[in-house]
């Protein structure tokens, strides 16, 4: 091995020279074999310290550099930048991070010092095995699947269409609007819900760059950025799309009645054939296959003999449609906490305790109480009620997460109770009030200007037993009101819980066809949480919404856009540039043995049944090196990151412990 | 070398069970050829030598040498210096001279424990007194001499350069006599220093016709513990072959009959270490720990996977059958704290 | 080695958890053994016990190796390939008279630079009591064949 290896050691200002021997790193540095030139400098980041990398590329001929200074996470691309202006591929670069690993973490200046001389030690003896690499071109195909058609869907599906690209929008209900529909008013701006979003529902219907699949699913994925394939299944609503009108009269004629768990949230009823909503888009009925009467018993078909087009079909079948794109959003949303988890709070055994989904629906004016505020028996206005934050949130026995929207929600809830009844008395038991958002601390204020009573306690149960004469026939809560230091009971009419953000109960299986990861809670997890919340490991697919973490609307609403923004950048560039770190199989040296096959998380891995050797799809693979471990006969490789360079790098790390060799001595 | 001299032909065993020797006589009548081609120097199986018969030699005489066996007394490595300086071409020939084989396996032990199961405890060994092999015994005619047992077992290239090895427990005869005629008929071989020849590039599953599917193993079983399925890979019905990790050549002979590949031939090109590299494969395909891991329990997780591995029997030993002298690591520690039963369970 | 032995621990890093652990640890000057040298690799998945081997071979008092937790992989479940290895190597560790603590496989998310910096603290305390690996010089060299050579006299007669 014969290379130029040029060494940079940075100060960083003090941040490594106040602890690190700089100076003395680089001397050591200069003496060791293959090394032609080691500098120390005060910035290496700096664009005088990157000159100076350029400067001896080009004078002195280098053919590989180590840079010893911070994180590659923070300048890798810096300096890659500056090989690469010099003329040197810049995979023939390699970091040795001796700030954040090194001397920011001791104050032992010898041990920094000896430390940091066998980081770049390391990094010489891998640079030298580095292999010059081109990143990897792949073409775009201008087509976008969102999958979930709530308000982040719908926002990245409308940014892209508008923006002239075309999008498969894949929704598993009837039709699109999610949760964001069953609400009535959003905070903090009291913003009617269905207003806001009916109109972009409508775009979305209408919009000739849209291909809605309602009532339709994802099945499989294959491929990779710039051409999937996606298999969806658009399942039988037995109502013919092309011949209907959408004009209700068989949801009016339809005999059967059945409770509305999704939309209604159990609140209130729907017909067996039937829209959501009234706004529904698309608006065509769908036929509940299992509580249909015509389905169970063979008899009835009142829809289809009075449909006046006869688009009612009970003959119809699930369909399974290809469709062809190059990027995938996915917007999948949440499932709310189910309450029924949490027995001392009673719900399902407690006629007046709701959810809070329930209560968007009862305050809702479409909803199935039309807006009034009632017991369960559908009559009774409660004089008092109790809404308690945090059911299912910040609870290790649930999910330890905070849901972000239920403090707001809650404080939105007290508020309409207020306006719909004047005289009833409204508690809302709270751990801490997160407010945190444009002018939602101002909606706090305002809510406790009106006269909501907040106690600072986490409910501990809510009973029917009453001790008191007065609890008699009510609902109470206990509560420490940790404010005051007391135990406290409130009687009350109605508990209402402020149910948090739970992922779908089938994310890790949604996660498995789109090849994703999902984090403890089973939101899907984003390529960095800070710089890269939208895109994810899997290139090409994007997560949006709440399928990602519980937020908000607009937090939901930017998100999709941002999504639309990354994808509508992919596609107007035709091509990407992708990291050149991949596997590929040397088919020579593969015996067909199959260990490989199903390691890969991203089937990037094909086995050619006709000459019995496996491949790597270049563009599949994400580089995580599983199979280049797995390959027992060493026929595949991972660029950047081979067994030699590896090797060459334990051994360099391991300078000054180096163990003699069991070798022959030289004969004669 | 004058027109009529013939080339010369030593075949020497150090540590090894004559194996390699019985598979050069199964080549059958071809024997004869080699008889016509070579003049033997040394064949301690088929002719009888002296010791200082080779010393005799001078340097190089010695145009073929097939040295079988591992280095696992001073003597095997006293006979590998002297046929290194005695020959031009030295071959590390079979499994015990190339990696350390069957002999190294008691690298995974100690000397004294491999003379306490040897000279003591053995069911078949009558030695109430205790005796050991001593290198030295005091006789009133004077000092008798045996050679020292080693500590650790050697291959021959780590105690002499060794130009060409040949791999197999043993070497399988077509590839001997391929190789053998290469020799005789002046056919260019690859360049010395250590290469491997008579033997295959890929791993046995090349060789090996039975059907291979993506794996997901639930659990391992030892031979006696299942029947396998005669047509399917036997890795993926839970029997440890390691054809997958191995050098193929000898025309996948076990796997074919049902029984599992040991390794005998070796790792492939570019792989240093044969065990380890079994160990990254299979580990891989375990079937524990796959599907949803969302909330998953990590200390549990790690016992459902260590149950799995627990259905390995004695893993060092069925990884490096063949290869620990050859092995990164080469020997276990006993610690200094006396001979720890290292090998086995 | 006197009293002052300072093992010397290679440490395998995932660039999406535990290296991006180790730059937290720095970047919150959270103070812990300068013990460790780590190794980017992409994912816990690409270490071969191989690597594991080498480096104890080449003079490593210990190995750990650091992923992401269990269904937290940015691969999805690289890390639990890492475990199934893992586990398997242990087992053979055993067998050669390794003691537990020189391999570790330790799961820390990009959050939890302190869960990092503990673990080298606390692999480097172990390392410590335990004493020297140093295979070369003490394993295979000090097991005395050099000598056993040197009393060996020659043989007479093959």
């Amino acid at each position: 091995m014969d290379e130029k290896v040029g060494v940079y050691v940075c100060h960083c200002g003090t941040n490594i020279a106040g602890t690190v021997d700089v100076e003395e790193v680089a001397t050591w540095s200069g003496e060791q074999p293959n090394v032609a030139v080691a500098r120390d400098y005060k910035f290496m980041c700096s664009s005088l310290g990157q000159e100076l990398v350029e400067q001896d590329i080009k004078e002195l001929g280098l053919t590989r550099v180590v840079v010893a200074a911070c994180s590659p996470h923070m300048h890798e691309k810096t300096f890659r930048g500056a090989c690469e202006r010099a003329g040197l591929n810049p995979y023939l670069f390699e970091m040795a991070n001796i700030r954040e690993f090194d001397s920011w973490v001791t104050d032992d200046r010898e041990a920094a010092t000896h430390k940091a001389k066998s980081l770049i030690k390391g990094a010489i003896e891998r640079v030298v095995h580095h292999q010059p690499l081109e990143p990897l071109p792949v073409e775009i195909n201008p087509n976008t699947l969102v999958v979930g058609g709530g308000i982040a869907g719908i926002s990245a599906a409308l940014e892209l269409a508008d923006g002239g690209f075309h999008v498969y929008l894949v929704e598993r209900e009837p039709s699109i609007g999610g949760h964001m529909a069953q609400l009535d008013k959003t905070f903090p701006t009291l913003d009617c819900s269905a207003c806001i979003l009916t109109p972009r529902m409508f775009d979305v219907g209408q919009h000739p760059n849209i291909t809605l699949l309602s009532y339709s699913e994802v099945e499989k994925v294959d491929g990779y950025v710039g051409d999937f394939t996606a298999t969806v299944r658009k399942k039988a609503r037995y109502v013919n799309e092309e011949l209907c009108t959408g004009c209700g009269i068989c949801v009016e004629k339809c005999p059967q009645s059945v409770v509305d768990d999704v939309f209604e949230a159990g609140l209130g009823q729907r017909k067996v054939v039937y829209t959501p909503f009234p706004q529904a888009v698309p608006n065509y009925p769908v036929i509940d296959r299992e509580n249909c009467i015509y389905f169970q018993r063979g008899k009835c078909k009142a829809c289809e003999i009075f449909c006046p087009t006869e688009a009612i079909d009970f003959e119809q079948q699930d369909e399974l449609i290809e469709i062809e794109v190059g990027c995938i959003i996915l917007a999948t949303g949440y499932d709310p906490f189910d309450a029924r988890r949490i027995a001392r709070y009673g719900y399902g055994q407690m006629a007046n305790v709701f959810t809070s989904l329930e209560f968007e629906r009862m305050v809702n004016a479409a909803g199935p109480t039309e807006g009034r505020i009632v017991l369960r028996d559908g009559e009774t206005q409660p004089e008092s009620i109790a809404i308690i934050h945090c059911v299912g949130s910040r609870d290790q026995n649930y999910n330890e997460y905070c849901s972000k929207v239920c403090c707001m929600y809650s404080l939105k809830f007290a508020h309409l109770v207020h306006e719909r009844l004047p005289n009833a008395e409204v508690y809302n038991f709270y751990i801490d009030i997160r407010s945190a958002g444009k002018r939602y601390e101002e909606f706090y204020q305002r809510v406790l200007a009106e006269g909501a009573n907040l106690i600072r306690g986490r409910a501990a149960e809510v009973t029917d037993v009453a001790r008191l004469p007065d609890e008699e026939g009510k609902l109470i809560v206990q509560a420490e009101d940790t404010l005051i230091g007391q135990q406290r009971r409130i009687p009350v009419d109605m508990v209402v819980l402020s149910i948090g953000i739970q992922a779908r109960h089938d994310a890790t299986e949604v996660a498995q066809i789109f090849g994703l990861g999902c984090d403890f809670d089973g939101f899907f997890i984003e390529r960095h949480p800070k710089l890269d919340p939208v895109f994810t490991m899997t290139e090409g697919i994007s997560i949006v919404g709440t399928c990602q973490g519980p937020m908000d609307i607009p937090d939901s609403v930017a998100q999709g856009a941002a999504a639309a923004a990354r994808v509508m950048s992919m596609i107007t560039q035709g091509t990407v540039m992708m990291e050149p770190v991949r596997a590929s199989i040397n088919a020579d040296q593969c015996s067909g043995c199959r260990i490989c096959n199903n390691l890969c998380p991203y089937n990037a891995i094909v086995f050619h049944e006709d000459d019995e050797v496996s491949e790597v799809i270049t563009a599949l693979c994400q580089g995580c090196g599983s199979c280049v471990a797995a390959c027992p006969s060493g026929a595949i490789t991972g660029a950047h990151f081979t067994d030699e360079q590896l090797i060459s790098q334990v051994v360099g790390v391991l300078w000054d412990v180096r163990q003699p060799e069991l070798v022959p001595a030289e004969e004669g | 070398m004058t027109a009529k001299e013939k080339p010369k032909l030593a075949m020497y065993w150090a540590s090894s069970c004559g194996g390699c020797d019985i598979s050069v006589l199964n080549i059958g009548d071809k024997i004869l050829d080699v008889d016509q081609a070579f003049d033997i120097a040394l064949w301690p199986c088929v002719a009888d030598f002296k010791i200082k018969d080779v010393k005799g030699y001078p340097d190089g005489y010695i145009d073929l040498c097939l040295f079988n066996g591992a280095i696992r007394t001073s003597e095997n490595e006293e006979m590998a210096h002297l046929l290194r300086q005695k020959s031009k071409v030295l071959v590390a020939f079979g499994s015990c001279a190339s990696e350390g084989c069957i002999p190294a396996l008691s690298n995974l032990t100690t000397k004294e424990a491999t003379f306490k199961s040897s000279y003591l405890d053995n069911p078949s060994t009558d030695n109430p007194e205790g005796v050991l092999p001593q290198p030295v015994t005091k006789v009133p005619e004077g000092e008798l001499h045996i050679p020292v047992f080693y500590n650790t077992v050697k291959t021959l290239d780590q105690v002499v350069p060794v130009d060409y090895v040949m791999p197999g427990c043993p070497p399988e005869p077509p590839q001997i006599w391929a190789v053998l005629e290469a020799i005789i008929t002046g056919a260019e071989l690859p360049a010395p220093g250590g290469a491997i020849i008579g033997a295959g590039t890929v791993a046995v599953c090349e060789e090996c016709s039975r059907e291979k599917h993506e794996k997901e193993i639930e659990r391992f079983y030892r031979p006696h513990e299942i029947v396998p399925d005669p047509d399917v890979c036997l890795l993926e019905q839970g029997i440890m072959c390691m054809g997958i990790a191995t050098r193929a050549g000898c025309g996948a002979l076990c796997p074919e009959v049902g029984m599992r590949c040991a390794g005998c031939y070796g790792p492939l090109d570019g792989i240093v270490d044969q065990g380890a590299n079994m160990v990254s494969a299979i580990a891989s395909v375990v079937k524990a720990g796959s599907g949803a891991l969302a909330g998953i329990d990590e200390e549990e997780l790690a016992r459902e996977i260590g149950k799995v591995m627990d259905t390995i029997e004695d893993p060092s030993g069925t990884f490096y059958r063949f290869s620990m002298a050859h092995s990164l690591l080469t020997r276990v520690r006993s610690n200094g704290d006396g001979a720890q039963d290292g090998g086995g369970r | 080695m006197s009293e002052s032995f300072e093992p010397v621990i290679v440490g395998f890093l995932c660039n999406w958890c535990s290296y991006r652990a180790a730059d937290l640890a720095g970047t919150a000057r959270i103070h812990y053994a300068p013990n460790m040298r780590p190794i980017r690799v992409m994912c816990s998945a690409r270490v071969e016990p191989q690597f594991v081997i080498k480096a104890l071979r080449e003079g490593a008092d210990g190995v750990m190796i650091a992923g992401c937790h269990p269904g937290e992989c940015h691969y999805v479940d690289g890390n639990i390939k890492a475990l199934r290895r893992y586990e398997l190597l242990k087992r053979m560790l055993r067998q050669w008279g390794v003691e537990e603590e020189r391999v570790q496989l330790v799961w820390a998310a990009a959050s939890e630079g302190i869960v990092l910096a503990a673990a080298v603290d606390r692999m480097t305390e172990e390392l410590r009591a335990l004493g020297p690996l140093r295979w070369g010089e003490t394993v295979i060299s000090g097991n005395g064949h050099e000598q056993a050579l040197e009393e060996a006299p020659a043989a007479e007669e093959a």
